[in-house]
């Protein structure tokens, strides 16, 4: 008797892409009709080769991987890693074109919460058809109705309808539902993303529970490192339908990070030429990123890179200069450099940066590079810009300030770190 | 290292695995649904279940005018009213377990793409529904219905007691066909414009608005094949008593029935599997 929760075996899921079908029966049959008589098919675009009306895509191009009883395993990878099709297939919405999945005990799917309540129902009513709809039945919801109603702090409006409800509270009161459920595995898809923040830390906190405590099973998808942090312990990272890593939480984050952003660590510039205004009088030739093997940051680190650049002009001034922008494009600092002085015509330079980034927050960073001119008012002309030089992804570490989800908009991008509070009794 | 396991999910079904032992298990959320359709049918409507009485009520008027008294269409002696209602009650239940069952798919799209359970138990509840409301129009039927013995023009027999069998073969073939549609509409849109359109006529092809006993043999014949044809036709012999009872072509359509929706649901446990990825 071993103790797999669940077990992947070499699983594919193949979409088609395209329309599928003619969509009508007419259509198909005429189609058909034409085949038969080795005729040409009516329906078919003009230059199309016969049987390649629809192209095949594999979201996922056999993956396999094992859940322990009672582990929370987290899924990460980019957009159309193959995460949620996974867990589709795993709650059996949609069927594997390949491969197995073996289950020992009962799955309890959150893909979307509050999926088959219905607006016309009292809260009440909807408790027993969620809970119905995930495999329980009645009495057993009737068991735990108490806990569910009070863990959702809805008891007020459980019995109005739920189209009467906030969008937070048919949040909360579908996943007390699926929380409170006499599942073995429970499959989950960024539910957490929703609810306040109170809330949100409530729901972590009873999953952790689920899982150590109730020795429960978790399988966990989510863009949130935060939460993939205090959940799981190990992670498995998909890339193009594949697993590229299986292995420890930390290292699967920094990976997976590493991945997301769009630049690598070196970048070579040499051919780059900036629509926007600059003389030319200096060349940014290459631009790298020391000591690290990812273009990922850790909050309390410090970013230092290398720049290789070449003058095509005698200058006596220069200055770095390099806008942050946070990757929605809002602006978050610059720092300009000392001045470099006398710089010579056709001579290669190598600058070093140590940028004190301790104090950005976890999140997607983009960097432009400038080197200016300064004339002899002390003015900056662009001798040479590169957009988008580098993209460094600050990762969160725990501590009691990013223990809590970050509101860029509302927040910015600097938490002040190295800031004190006393408070005295007066 | 041998693990026994609860679950295994392979690319397809077996073909006969009908699953209905899971079915079974998740009973309770059949009621729920049903609940569900109910409530959500008449919260915030002033009449509630009442319509349930006027529709069928208006359409045997409706009937009793226009095939009764303007065409002139014989009744075999039972007073109009009546002999258009008992047809009426019967088709209603069939021609509501179809068409509520014949777009599962589509319409529950949402719901079945974010979570699984047994398919089949939105059709079974939606066959049920349609039960409760039979149960309601049948109530006024048997109520006109004593009324019209009492004047002593219909005279009921002993047959009555096939009711039950009469109601589950309607149930199971408007399920069976029902079904049978909703897999294809997953690939073939156009079948949902088809399905109100073909219960209307298929309604024509039943003795409803007509009795058999004017027929020719050979249409009689032909007719009766209709597998809804005997159900109404003995429907009316044992609550009007008129026509005859017809045991032949009730075996023959009950066998149609059983095949409809063994067919059905296999096709239907087929499609449920990756119709998530063609509707």
């Amino acid at each position: 008797m071993s103790n797999l929760a669940v077990k992947i075996e070499d699983l594919h899921k193949m979409y088609r892409l395209g329309t599928i079908g003619g969509g009508t029966l007419r259509g198909d049959l005429q189609s058909m009709w034409a085949r038969m008589r080795h005729k040409e098919d009516p329906n078919m675009m003009i230059g199309q080769e016969a049987y390649t009306k629809n192209e095949k895509f594999w979201a996922l191009k056999g993956i396999s991987f094992e859940v322990e009883k009672g582990e929370a395993l987290g899924l990460i990878g980019g957009n159309g890693a193959g995460k949620s099709t996974t867990l589709k297939l795993l709650s059996q919405v949609t069927a594997p074109t390949k491969g197995k999945i073996y289950l020992d005990g009962r799955v309890a799917s959150m893909l979307e919460v509050g999926t088959g309540f219905h607006p016309e129902l009292t809260g009440r009513e909807n408790i027993y058809l969620n809970g119905a709809i995930l495999g329980m039945t009645k009495t057993e919801v009737t068991r735990k109705l108490d806990e569910i109603i009070d863990f959702s702090e809805c008891e007020k409006f459980i019995d109005t309808p739920v189209k009467r409800y906030s969008s937070g509270m048919y949040v909360k009161l579908a996943f007390s539902v699926a929380a409170h459920l006499d599942s073995e595995i429970m499959i989950m898809d960024e539910v957490l993303a929703v609810g306040d923040m109170k809330f949100q830390e409530k729901c972590i906190n009873k999953m952790v529970d689920v899982s150590q405590k109730e020795g429960r099973t978790i399988l966990y998808v989510s863009h949130n490192m935060n939460t993939i942090r205090q959940l799981c312990k190990r992670c498995v990272v998909l890339d193009h339908g594949t697993v590229k890593f299986d292995g420890d939480r930390d290292e699967a984050i920094e990976l997976y990070l590493g991945n997301e952003t769009d630049k690598g660590i070196y970048n070579n510039y040499e051919d780059y030429n900036s629509e926007l205004e600059h003389t030319g009088s200096v060349k940014i030739i290459d631009v790298e990123i020391l000591d690290r093997r990812h273009a990922v940051i850790k909050e309390n680190e410090r970013l230092k890179i290398k720049v290789r650049w070449k003058a095509n002009k005698d200058l006596s001034k220069l200055c770095f200069r390099m806008p942050i922008q946070f990757r929605d494009g809002s602006a978050v600092g610059m720092y300009i450099s000392d001045h470099i002085e006398n710089v010579k015509a056709g001579q290669l330079y190598e600058s070093r940066i140590d940028l004190n980034t301790i104090g950005l927050v976890q999140g997607k960073y983009r960097i432009d590079i400038i080197i200016s001119e300064i004339n002899m008012f002390g003015g900056h002309i662009r001798a040479d810009i590169v957009g988008n030089a580098l993209n460094i992804n600050v990762e969160n570490v725990l501590n009691s300030v990013n223990n809590i989800e970050w509101y860029h908009n509302a927040w910015g991008s600097y938490s002040f770190p190295d800031s004190n509070i006393k408070t005295f009794v007066i | 290292m041998e693990q026994t396991w609860m679950k295994v999910i392979e690319p397809k079904n077996r073909l006969l695995d009908l699953k209905l032992d899971e079915l079974w298990r998740y009973r309770d959320l059949i009621m729920m649904f049903v609940k569900r359709n109910f409530s959500s049918q008449y919260k915030q409507t002033v009449l509630g279940p009442l319509w349930f009485l006027i529709q069928p009520f208006i359409t045997t008027v409706l009937f009793t005018i226009v095939f009764g008294n303007i065409a002139n269409i014989s009744t075999d002696g039972v007073p109009q009213f009546i002999f258009y209602m008992a047809g009426n009650t019967a088709w209603l239940y069939f021609s509501t377990c179809l068409t509520s069952t014949a777009n599962t798919f589509v319409s529950n799209a949402a719901i079945f793409g974010k979570v699984y359970f047994p398919r089949l138990t939105m059709p079974i509840s939606s066959v049920i529904f349609a039960l409760i409301t039979f149960g309601i129009q049948f109530a006024m039927f048997i109520g006109f219905l004593i009324y019209y013995v009492c004047v002593g023009s219909v005279n009921p027999n002993i047959t009555i007691l096939y009711l039950p069998l009469y109601i589950l073969q309607m149930a199971m073939l408007g399920l069976g066909f029902g079904i049978i549609i909703s897999s294809l509409t997953t690939k073939y849109r156009d079948l949902t414009v088809l399905v109100s359109f073909g219960v209307q006529l298929w309604m024509y092809i039943t003795p409803i608005v007509y009795p058999v006993s004017t027929m020719s043999d050979k249409m009689y014949k032909l007719i009766m094949l209709n597998p809804m044809a005997p159900v109404i036709n003995n429907f009316k012999y044992s609550f009007l008593g008129c026509g005859r009872m017809e045991y032949q072509f009730w075996l023959i359509s009950i066998i149609m029935t059983c095949v409809v929706l063994f067919v059905g649901i296999i096709i239907f446990n087929r499609v449920e599997k990756t119709f998530m990825d063609t509707v």
